[in-house]
């Protein structure tokens, strides 16, 4: 039980793999260049975890940006996850509060999609996320290093279509996560948001507010149809 | 190592694991009224949706919806493989052979 729930995991977290590697390398080489060193590389990658705010980190301590920017600057670019583990709750009421503390250190993006597609089909036990979850950061924390020890050598990423696995991945997830019609509808104004804010305001608050708004509407639908279903049948 | 990095790391790691934990922590635990539920309900195809847009149309900070946008001309057949097949794996190697396809011809 414990054993294949911790292979499902691992065999789930094979996109990322294959996603982190490219991302994970090329981070490590830009640290190296904007002066970071191959052990404080390795510190981040193990504690931050987080892959755009650590590049963006990287380039604020090459410009040699104060500690209370670079902090305060990770979790406006992170605050996004809360929404990722908000939604997530519901379906792990079956694993304590105590793991679920440690478990959500592990919530990237990817181990986000990942986990709410699996989660939806049915109930994980723990061990699967620690497969999931672990394999993932090692995949990040071993192609950061590899990068930064590589530097210049390593051989373009675009050459195996590597640079997209990431992108497709989440093609993939978004469509398994469609089950009804609205879903579309929510899909196509979260998208036209993202751009539409990231054009205009740039950064990285495009992800949370399409994500507030677009499911915003989507509950408004969902209570105007009830009213006038309502209204009809009276 | 250096002792502003250390710092920087150790900050970037409160700030970055207090918002995963929290609701992880939180919401599991206590009865969700309805609407929350309803309202968290949607938050997968939202958050997903605006993570892929922008890796799929912009292009360098510039809106790139054209033929020269090899992500874009990737994610058609990426689509129709994750439709008809629900598989994230088959996805995500159509993906990546079409990519490596269009930089060779383009």
């Amino acid at each position: 039980m414990v054993r294949s729930d911790i292979k499902e995991g691992i065999r789930a977290a094979l996109p990322v793999v294959f996603g982190y590697f490219p991302i994970g390398m090329a981070f490590g080489v830009l640290a190296v260049q904007s002066g970071m060193s191959t052990v404080e590389i390795f510190m981040m990658s193990l504690l931050v975890y987080a892959g755009s705010s650590q590049f963006i980190a990287a380039g604020l301590l090459a410009a040699q940006a104060s500690i209370g920017a670079i902090v305060l600057t990770t979790f406006l670019v992170n605050s996004r996850h809360m929404l990722m583990t908000a939604s997530l709750a519901p379906y792990v009421r079956n694993i304590n509060a105590k793991l679920l503390s440690l478990l959500g250190f592990w919530v990237t993006d990817e181990t986000y999609a990942i986990s709410i597609g699996a989660v939806a089909k049915q109930q994980k036990s723990q061990w699967f996320f620690f497969g999931l979850f672990i394999t993932s950061h090692l995949a990040w924390l071993s192609s950061t290093v590899l990068g930064s020890v590589m530097g210049n050598f390593i051989p373009e990423p675009q050459k195996f279509g590597l640079d997209f696995a990431l992108p497709a991945m989440f093609i993939a997830l978004l469509i398994l996560q469609v089950r009804h019609k609205k879903a579309i509808a929510i899909i196509f104004i979260s998208a036209v948001l993202s751009i539409g804010i990231k054009l205009n305001l740039g950064g990285s608050w495009n992800i949370i507010l399409a994500t507030v708004i677009s499911v915003t509407i989507g509950v408004l639908i969902d209570k105007w149809m009830e009213k006038s279903s309502q209204s009809l049948s009276a | 190592m250096d002792g502003k990095v250390l710092t920087i790391i150790i900050g970037m790691m409160i700030v970055t694991y207090i918002p995963r934990m929290l609701p992880l922590a939180i919401l599991s635990r206590i009865n969700i009224s309805k609407g929350l539920l309803n309202w968290l309900s949607y938050v997968p195809v939202a958050v997903l949706s605006a993570l892929l847009a922008p890796e799929l149309l912009l292009k360098d900070g510039q809106l790139s919806v054209n033929l020269s946008n090899t992500y874009l001309l990737a994610a058609i057949p990426c689509f129709i493989t994750g439709i008809y097949s629900k598989s994230i794996f088959l996805t995500v190697v159509t993906g990546m052979a079409m990519v490596v396809l269009l930089n060779k011809f383009m």
